[in-house]
C-alpha cells in the first residue's frame, strides 16, 4: 500500500495547479457570464503538452497516466469547471475510444491531431429520445456502396464546435429486435452536417455543448471506428474511464467551494464571533473536508485500477456517483455559509452550485450509476 | 556554452509562515524554487536554446531539494547538481553557501552563470556576487536583459526603477531581477523526461572541503515574525483638516517626517 503520487504525479500537479492559478481563475466568473468559450486557454495547454496526456508518445501523447488525468481535471474545474469539462470530455470521450478502438491508420489520422491540441475531441452518444437508454439510438447509417449514409440528431454534445471531427453512434443495421450499433468517425465539415450551439445552460456556461443534426452525411466505411456493430460495447468503456472524469471534476469544484467556505468563516463575523466559531457552521465545514477526502480516495483508486489494467466498472461508477452527490451538497453548503452573499455571483459559490448540478447528469444519471454498482454487485 | 544555475529552494512566502524554536516551522510550509531563480533558469535554457551548449542546475542543501532540482529538470535544464550538507553543517550563512559552489565550479570552467538576485527567504543578494569574486569573474546583479554575441555581453541592469546598459566579456556572473522574463511552466513531455535526467549528489568530502572551511561568518541571534499589523486609521472631516491631522500624524506618531 503506498499513499504517495510519483514524482511525476507530483510535478504535474503543482504545475497544472499554478497554471490554474494563473491563467483560468481569473477570467471564469466572467466566461460564466459573456459564455466565452476558453479557446486561449486550451492553446497554452496544448502548449504544455497536455491535450495528449495519457496516450502514447507516438500518437504525440504525453505518456503519463489516469491517476495524472484526474489530477489535470481536478485543478481546472477547482478554477473554472468549463474549462474541466472542455480537458475531461476531450481526453475521455474524445480521445480515448479512438486510442482504444481505432484502427492504426486511424489513430494516425485522429488521434494525432487530438494530442496536439489541433482538434478538440468529442463523442455523440445522447439523441432527444435516448438519454440513459443510450442504445435506443435512432440516429441510422445505411451500407451505400463503400460509404454509410448517416441521418439522425444528437444532442448535449460537449465540445463539437471545436472537433474537426468525432466518433458517434450510429445504427448500421437491425436484425429483428436487435439493433446492430457503430461507432463512425464523421468529419464536422462534412455536407450535411450542421452543429447547433444554442442551448441555454443553468451551468458551465463557458463550455461548448451542441446539438448535431445530420441529414445524408456520407462517411467512406474505412470511418467505421475499430470494428462494425462495437458501438454498443465501446461506449460503455468509454463512459467508465469518462466517469473518472466527471469524479475529478467533481472534487475540484467541491475543493473550490470548501475552500472559499472556509475562509469567509473565518473572515465574517456575526454576533462578534468568526463564522467558523459556530459549532454549525464547524460541522458543515468538518462534513465538506471529510466528504473531500472520501471522494478524492474514490476518484483515485478508480484511476489506479484502471492504471493497472484491472477491471474498474464499479469504482468508477462509485467514484463518479459519489462524488458528484458530495459536490452537489458541499456547494449548497458553501452558498449556505456565505449566507446573502453566496447568492450572488461574485462570491463564485452560485456558479459551484450551478456547475455542479451537472455532474450528476452527464455520462450517466446517479440513477444510472446506481444501476451500474447494482449489477456489478450482482443484483 | 557551459552554463550553470544557482537554485535555492525556499519556503513559498505566499503561504502563512509560523515559528518554532527559534526557526521556521518547516512543517506545513510551501516549498517552491526561489522566484528569482526560475527567471534564472528560464533565462538559462533561452540562451541554451540560442547558443548551444548545456545548462546544470546547482543546489546547496538537503535531500528534499531535488523536487525543485527536477523541476528545473522539467522546465528544460539538462543535468542537475545537489551538494547535500545536511549530515555535515547546522548552521550555514551565505559566506558557506558561496564557498561551497565556488569550489564546486572551480573546476568547471563556466561560461556564464545565473543565479536570482535575492532568495526571499534571507533577502541577502549576497551568494552570486561571493561566487563571482571567489572566481574572479566580473558579475552584474538585478539584470532585465541579456544578449550574447560571441564573447561580447550586453546587460541591462535594473538600478533602483532605471536602467543601465553594460558591455562585458564571458565568463560571467549574472543575478536575475524580475522582468528579465516569464518563466515557463514545465510541459507535460518535460515533466516525464525529468526523470531521466542525470542529477549527482556531492557531499563537502567529494569537493575536498572541511567543515571548518566553510564555517558560517555570521550568527543568527534571534528569529521573529513582523508585528502584526494594526488596525488602520481613517481620517475623516474637511479635506484640509484631514490633510493637516495626516501630516501632524506622520510627524508625531509615525515619526517617519
Ligand atoms: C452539459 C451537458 C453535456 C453533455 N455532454 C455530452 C456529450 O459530450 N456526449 C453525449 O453523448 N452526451 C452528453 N450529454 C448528455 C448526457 O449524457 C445525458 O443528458 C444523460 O445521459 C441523461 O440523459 P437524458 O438527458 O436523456 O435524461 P433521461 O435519460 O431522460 O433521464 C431523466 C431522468 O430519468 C432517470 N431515469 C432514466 N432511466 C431510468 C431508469 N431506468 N431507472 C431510474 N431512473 C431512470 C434519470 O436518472 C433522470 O433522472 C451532456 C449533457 C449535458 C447536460
Ligand atoms: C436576493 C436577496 C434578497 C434580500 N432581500 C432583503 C430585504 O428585502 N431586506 C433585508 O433587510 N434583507 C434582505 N436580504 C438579506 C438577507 O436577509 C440576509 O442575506 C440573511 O439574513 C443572511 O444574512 P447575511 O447574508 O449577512 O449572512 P450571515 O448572517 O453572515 O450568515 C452567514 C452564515 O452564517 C450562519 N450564521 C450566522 N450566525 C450564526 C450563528 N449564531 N450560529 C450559527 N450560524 C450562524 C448563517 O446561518 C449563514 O449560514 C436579501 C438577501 C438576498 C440574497
Amino acid at each position: 500500500m503506498n499513499w504517495d503520487l510519483t514524482s511525476e504525479q507530483e510535478l504535474i500537479k503543482k504545475t497544472i495547479r499554478e497554471f490554474a492559478k494563473e491563467e483560468v481563475a481569473k477570467g471564469a466568473i466572467e466566461r460564466d457570464r459573456s459564455k466565452k468559450f476558453p479557446q486561449e486557454i486550451f492553446q497554452k495547454l496544448a502548449k504544455l503538452g497536455m491535450m495528449g496526456l495519457p496516450f502514447p508518445e507516438k500518437y504525440g501523447g504525453g505518456g503519463s497516466d489516469t491517476i495524472s488525468f484526474a489530477i489535470v481535471v481536478e485543478e481546472l474545474s477547482k478554477a473554472c469547471a468549463s474549462t474541466g469539462i472542455t480537458y475531461s470530455a476531450h481526453i475521455s470521450l474524445g480521445a480515448a475510444p479512438i486510442n482504444m478502438f481505432g484502427t492504426e491508420e486511424q489513430k494516425e489520422k485522429y488521434l494525432l491531431p487530438l494530442c496536439t491540441g489541433e482538434s478538440l475531441g468529442a463523442f455523440g452518444l445522447t439523441e432527444p429520445e435516448a438519454g440513459s437508454d443510450a442504445g435506443g439510438t435512432q440516429t441510422t447509417a445505411i451500407e451505400e456502396g463503400d460509404s454509410f449514409i448517416i441521418n439522425g440528431n444528437k444532442c448535449f454534445i460537449t465540445n463539437a464546435s471545436y472537433a474537426k471531427f468525432l466518433a458517434l453512434t450510429a445504427v448500421t443495421n437491425r436484425k429483428e429486435e436487435k439493433k446492430e450499433i457503430t461507432a463512425i468517425i464523421v468529419p464536422t465539415d462534412a455536407d450535411g452536417f450542421t452543429i447547433i450551439d444554442n442551448y441555454e445552460k443553468m451551468g458551465l456556461n463557458a463550455s461548448n455543448t451542441t446539438e448535431l443534426v445530420l441529414e445524408n452525411v456520407k462517411v467512406p466505411q474505412e470511418n467505421v471506428l475499430g470494428k462494425r456493430g462495437e458501438g454498443f460495447k465501446q461506449f460503455l468503456i468509454t463512459l467508465d474511464g469518462g466517469r473518472i472524469g466527471i469524479g475529478a471534476m467533481a472534487v475540484g469544484i467541491a475543493q473550490a467551494a470548501y475552500e472559499k467556505s472556509l475562509n469567509y468563516a473565518k473572515k465574517r463575523k456575526q454576533f462578534g464571533k468568526s463564522l467558523s466559531k459556530f459549532q454549525a457552521i464547524q460541522f458543515k465545514l468538518a462534513d465538506m473536508a471529510m466528504k473531500l477526502e472520501l471522494a478524492r480516495n474514490m476518484v483515485y483508486k478508480a484511476a489506479w485500477l484502471k492504471d493497472q489494467g484491472r477491471p474498474f466498472t464499479k469504482e468508477a461508477a462509485m467514484c463518479k456517483l459519489y462524488a458528484s452527490e458530495i459536490c452537489m451538497e458541499v456547494t449548497s453548503q458553501a452558498v449556505q455559509i456565505h449566507g446573502g452573499y453566496g447568492y450572488m455571483r461574485d462570491y463564485e459559490v452560485e456558479r459551484y452550485m450551478r456547475d455542479a448540478k451537472l455532474l450528476e447528469i452527464g455520462e450517466g444519471t446517479s440513477e444510472v450509476q446506481r444501476m451500474v454498482i447494482a449489477r456489478q454487485i450482482g443484483c | 556554452m557551459n552554463i550553470y544555475v544557482l537554485l535555492k529552494r525556499t519556503f513559498d512566502t505566499e503561504e502563512r509562515i509560523t515559528i518554532s524554536g527559534g526557526r521556521i516551522n518547516e512543517d506545513g510550509a510551501e516549498f517552491i524554487i526561489n522566484p528569482y531563480d526560475e527567471y534564472a533558469v528560464e533565462e538559462a535554457i533561452q540562451v541554451r536554446d540560442e547558443h548551444g551548449g548545456e545548462v546544470t542546475v546547482v543546489t546547496v542543501g538537503g535531500e528534499d531539494a531535488e523536487k525543485q532540482l527536477r523541476t528545473a529538470l522539467a522546465m528544460g535544464a539538462d543535468k542537475a547538481v545537489l551538494i547535500n550538507i545536511e549530515d555535515d553543517l547546522d548552521v550555514t550563512d551565505q559566506y558557506t553557501t558561496a564557498k561551497i559552489i565556488a569550489t564546486y565550479l572551480g573546476d568547471k570552467e563556466p561560461d556564464l552563470i545565473l543565479a536570482g538576485n535575492v532568495a526571499i527567504d534571507n533577502g541577502t543578494g549576497q551568494v552570486g556576487p561571493r561566487v563571482a569574486d571567489l572566481l574572479g569573474i566580473p558579475y552584474i546583479t538585478t539584470i532585465t536583459d541579456l544578449k550574447i554575441d560571441g564573447d561580447k555581453v550586453t546587460v541591462v541592469k535594473d538600478v533602483e526603477g532605471d536602467e543601465e546598459t553594460i558591455e562585458t566579456t564571458l565568463p560571467l556572473l549574472v543575478t536575475a531581477q524580475q522582468g528579465l522574463n516569464e518563466p515557463r511552466y514545465p510541459s507535460l513531455p518535460g515533466i516525464m523526461k525529468a526523470k531521466k535526467k542525470p542529477l549527482d549528489e556531492l557531499e563537502l568530502d567529494d569537493l575536498d572541503l572541511d567543515e571548518d572551511d566553510v564555517e558560517a561568518k555570521t550568527k543568527t541571534i534571534e528569529v521573529f515574525l513582523p508585528p502584526a499589523k494594526s488596525a488602520g486609521k481613517v481620517l475623516e472631516g474637511e479635506l484640509d483638516d484631514q490633510v493637516k491631522e495626516l501630516v501632524s500624524l506622520l510627524h508625531n506618531e509615525a515619526k517617519v517626517i
